[in-house]
């Protein structure tokens, strides 16, 4: 292995898009969902839950327990934190989100990564309406009415947790893309019936929040969100383990920690 | 104006300085194509710090776009107004990809990655000089990087557009803590793949 300090800027570059061109490869092949993969195995579900609209969840998730999240009205956003529940310190990272995996487009296949390398989560399941982690949720900016920053304040309190402790969140069932211009555009409100089933890969503290994204044109909640959870462990074959390089290395990272 | 501070920062180092509210930074990309990896905070209650998705979502219900360009306001997760990018040669600086850590690179580039300085480093180092530390670490602007996202959606960081002696100027609009990483990443374009100093004037108004 040569002296990784020492490279030439050529070389450097030639190691970069090699690993920019396998990302594009996988961001092809992006999988479809085949129908009834978001549903959990009825006789391991040990908790469900409705989030009214407008109010906020804080949960604990053991490491491979299946959270699914559904949208049965159409409600137009759902805001997501996440923790290390055995040290918060460690918690969701958008940017690295984004960056790790060459995309903003996170769906089925992808994972949500901390800020320690690791991968909290796993989207295991998709319905696609879209998920953002560059805007996000709503704040009082957007509403004078209950709103996803306040809420994610809320649930982090309830785990002793301050606004210290929150960085870039993602909101859930909202769909945003750039134009060739880089100005955003807010594609529309989810259907009813959206869902995104979640595996934590690691024990998890879960802020869930029945708020809008901050773009959206209707900016305050307008059904529920639903909730249930069960105890799932990967397979040998689990897409999200092994759908980019960057996952790979992503789950060596966070398997080490529960390995000893 | 008066000049209150003029100093050459080394590649790969960290620096910091406290703002008052009307003084200005002026940083200069001396030898062009040099990402600078920036936190903000309230000296006064650093709980209250730079927040990236304020800042684009009050950008987006404007028209604005997913950079930073001349006229920009850096917002804290209050939505307060921290700063404003008054004077820019670039035109495009990112805050969607945070900042480079020995952890994320050995996800994005490898394991054998993982005893190479990152920005996290620097940052870590000088927020304790201010007590704070992993917790305070957040979104980050990265001066004079290129970041797009395209419209299907793909993040990339490209070559730097960034021309030697490119500077960008901001005014602070309350007293601003600024934390500033001059990145030393080489295993992206980010700095050219050759990381270089940079020069930071603060001056009165």
């Amino acid at each position: 292995m040569p002296d990784l300090d020492q490279l030439t800027p050529e070389q450097y570059r030639t190691r970069y898009l090699a690993l920019q061109e396998a990302a594009r490869a996988r961001a092809a092949a992006t999988p479809a969902l085949p129908a009834g993969m978001d549903a959990l195995p009825p006789e391991r579900i040990h908790k469900t839950a409705s989030i009214p609209a407008g109010w906020y969840l804080a949960l604990r998730l053991k490491r491979f327990d299946t959270i699914r999240i559904g949208n049965p009205a159409g409600t137009p956003g759902a805001a997501l934190f996440l923790w290390n529940a055995d040290d918060t310190s460690e918690r969701y990272n958008a940017g690295d989100t984004v960056k790790l995996q060459w995309t903003t487009r996170l769906t089925t296949g992808r994972v949500l990564f901390s800020d320690m390398g690791r991968v909290l989560a796993s989207i295991t399941a998709d319905s696609g309406a879209g998920h953002d982690s560059i805007i996000g949720p709503n704040s009082p900016a957007q509403t004078a009415g209950r709103n996803g920053r306040d809420n994610l304040r809320l649930a982090a309190a309830k785990f002793g947790l301050t606004r210290q402790d929150l960085g870039p969140a993602l909101s859930l069932f909202s769909k945003i893309a750039t134009d060739d211009a880089g100005r955003f555009h807010y594609l529309g409100g989810p259907p009813a019936g959206a869902v995104v089933t979640l595996r934590a890969e690691q024990n998890l503290l879960v802020a869930l929040s029945n708020t809008p994204h901050a773009l959206s044109p209707i900016q305050e909640a307008t059904g529920p969100i639903d909730i249930a959870i069960a105890h799932t462990p990967p397979g040998p074959d689990d897409l999200c383990r092994h759908f980019t390089e960057e996952a790979v290395r992503g789950f060596v990272n966070t398997d080490e920690v529960f390995s000893a | 104006m008066s000049i209150l501070s003029d100093v050459t920062v080394a590649a790969r180092a960290p620096y910091s300085a406290t703002l008052k509210a009307g003084q200005s930074m002026r940083i200069i990309d001396l030898d062009g194509q040099q990402a600078v990896d920036a936190l903000f905070y309230n000296p006064h209650d650093p709980s209250e710090r730079y927040s990236a998705q304020d800042t684009l979502a009050a950008q987006a219900m404007a028209g604005g776009k997913f950079y930073l360009e001349t006229g920009a306001v850096l917002r804290s997760n209050e939505g307060r107004k921290m700063l404003t990018l008054v004077a820019d040669s670039c035109g495009f600086h990112d805050t969607n990809a945070g900042a480079c850590s020995c952890e994320s690179n050995t996800v994005r580039f490898g394991h054998e990655t993982r005893f190479m300085h990152a920005c996290r480093e620097n940052f870590l180092v000088e927020l304790a000089k201010y007590g704070m530390g992993k917790r305070d670490l957040v979104s980050n602007v990265n001066f004079f990087m290129n970041v797009p996202i395209r419209p299907n959606g793909e993040l990339t960081v490209d070559d730097g557009v960034s021309k030697p002696g490119g500077y960008v100027e901001l005014r602070a609009e309350m007293d601003v803590l600024v934390l500033i990483s001059n990145c030393p990443q080489v295993n992206n374009p980010c700095n050219g793949f050759n990381p270089t100093p940079i020069r930071i004037i603060i001056a009165d108004k």
